[in-house]
């Protein structure tokens, strides 16, 4: 890679983006700065995908990630000047597209590059009315107009692509520790059935994919957890050696934090069971994980481990899951809270008049009050201000309207003292999980190259 | 004494399903959180919020809990009528909860 890195023989691995709307210069200080060989920006949320399935609908040029090419301007002459290769899902449901989009970009950049386009996630056609799901062990049949099915890839689909040796490695779903993984298997040929290391490199993965929440970034608490310099947060990376051991660290000189306590809370988010995190590579097991500052905002981790595969991926369907309307308006002042909780009850009672069974669910909040955490946690307190927030799920966008507009209207025929009204209205798209043998998944991957004619594309199975 | 003096805490989401990490600042005061943040406990706090099981870990060489919460998050993230969906904001709900804490 051309740089003399800090640890010898260590591979390091760096997070530029932990969701879709992330920062954008925290990857540029990574690219340039952090002597990576790999930068991944992990882009994909559960639910963006089926968002992306609607995009690609009304054009078949569209469907990726609405700010690669304002991600990626930045990045690739750096890329090209220190050697990184990217690894990204922001191809979300048109990883194709997304590959012709990077290429017409580096041409204007007038860089040379060469993409490797990973598909096979969008599993859609094999998706039956009787395939039941994980959550409700309802069959499919149940959620009317299903948009998209996407399989959760593993490592292996992207070790292909990291054979060829692009600038950048695009796919559509895949499972965020697998981005990670990826490179760690290929970089030090670990075997597919090395289930302790492929652990160890899970759990480094799942320490970097929400980027900025595991160098200080989440974790603010003035006064409990004191973090400085958040408005230019460090991402994260990790050195990794041939064993699986890693620290955690951030470019010296950027904002937050790495220690323990970072590092602990996001070793445990969004883990349900510590002993049996499953993703497609391995059921890694994180519960003997040791931490240990090695100070400087360096974290080291031992002790993560690994069992055998499940034999099934993983997959997100996504549909249409009916309208939501929502209206808010304030009341401030002696008496705030009752003149509130009378505006809730007129509104409510007048929803159930007009939209009756259109109006599926009604929830009546607070803010200030009980909105947040959905109860009252300090009963009886009397805050200076209320905002009343009234949300429905609804059949169809009319009555979905209809909430704002009862809101709006209690202006002139609510309560004294109102103000500040606001209405949205939103559809909704429901996503549901199912799983479906490896056997069924077949991945490819596609290369694309700013030495092509534009029309050339190869494909290799 | 409220958790918050003692410990922090981060939620995450998995579908329905609220997971709660609770780690305490000292060593030291694992044991207390062990003793006192039981899944009873937890589940009497949450009450109208959690509808499901809740199920405890223990991590001692972390010292941190953690919580799985099942039918915790309104029918799961996509569809929820909350404002806060993910729940993302109830760490700080556990860390609201009140612990008896022996004399010194």
């Amino acid at each position: 890679m051309g740089i003399i890195h800090p640890m010898n023989n260590s591979l390091r691995i760096g997070c530029g983006a932990g969701f879709a709307g992330d920062r954008l210069e925290p990857a540029l200080v990574l690219a340039t700065q952090g002597a990576l060989d790999y930068l991944v920006l992990e882009c994909l949320a559960e639910r963006t995908i089926a968002l992306a399935q609607l995009e690609r609908l009304k054009n078949p040029e569209r469907g990726y990630d609405p700010l690669l090419e304002k991600r990626f301007e930045m990045l690739l002459p750096a890329i090209k000047q220190f050697g990184v290769t990217v690894i990204s899902n922001l191809g979300a449901a048109n990883p194709i597209a997304a590959g012709h989009a990077l290429i017409r970009l580096a041409r204007k950049l007038q860089l040379n590059i060469t993409v490797a386009v990973v598909t096979g996630d969008d599993v859609l056609d094999r998706m039956t009315a009787s395939t039941l799901t994980l959550e409700t062990a309802k069959p499919l049949s149940d959620y009317a107009n299903i948009i998209s099915a996407n399989a959760y890839l593993g490592a292996e689909a992207l070790l292909p692509a990291l054979a060829l040796k692009p600038d950048v490695i695009i796919t559509g779903r895949v499972a965020d520790p697998s981005l990670f993984l990826a490179p760690m298997i290929h970089h030090f040929g670990w075997t597919p059935d090395d289930w302790e290391r492929l652990g160890r490199g899970t759990a480094i993965g799942h320490l970097l994919e929400c980027a900025g929440q595991v160098t200080g970034g989440y974790f603010a608490d003035p006064g409990k957890k004191n973090v400085r310099g958040l408005a230019h947060l460090g991402f994260p990376f990790a050195a990794i050696d041939a064993d699986g051991s890693a620290f955690i660290s951030k470019v010296p000189g950027t904002g937050g934090v790495v220690n323990r306590q970072t590092v602990t809370e996001q070793l445990l988010y969004e883990v349900t069971d510590p002993t049996a995190y499953i993703t497609p590579d391995v059921v890694a097991d994180f519960s003997q994980i040791e931490l240990h500052d090695l100070g400087q905002d360096r974290a080291a981790l031992r002790g993560a481990r690994g069992k055998l595969r499940t034999d099934t991926l993983k997959v997100s369907v996504g549909y249409r899951a009916g309208w939501v309307g929502e209206g808010e308006i304030s009341y401030a002042g002696p008496n705030a809270r009752a003149r509130a909780a009378l505006a809730g009850e007129i509104v409510s009672e007048r929803l159930s008049e007009l939209a009756g069974e259109r109006l599926r669910e009604l929830r009546i909040d607070f803010i200030g009050i009980n909105a947040t955490h959905r109860t009252d946690f300090a009963a009886g307190m009397e805050p200076y201000e209320v905002r009343l927030r009234v949300a429905g799920r609804t059949e169809d966008r009319e009555t979905a309207e209809l909430i704002g507009r009862e809101i709006e209207s209690l202006g002139t025929n609510g309560p004294a003292g109102g103000g500040g009204f606001r209405r949205w209205v939103t559809e909704k798209i429901g996503v549901v999980s199912t799983l479906i043998p490896r056997a069924h998944v077949q991945t490819k991957v596609t290369t694309m190259s700013t030495e092509d004619s534009p029309e050339h594309i190869d494909e290799t199975a | 004494m409220k958790l918050h003096e003692l410990a922090h805490a981060r939620a995450g989401d998995k579908g329905n399903t609220l997971t709660l990490a609770l780690i305490a600042y000292r060593a030291k005061d694992y044991e207390l959180l062990l003793r006192e943040v039981t899944e009873k406990r937890v589940a009497q706090h949450f009450k109208g919020v959690i509808l499901g099981a809740i199920t405890r870990y223990e991590l001692p060489q972390l010292h941190a809990l953690q919580f799985r919460c099942e039918a915790a998050l309104g029918g799961g993230v996509t569809t929820s009528l909350a404002l806060d969906p993910h729940g993302k904001s109830l760490s700080y709900a556990l860390l609201q909860m009140e612990i008896s804490v022996p004399a010194a």
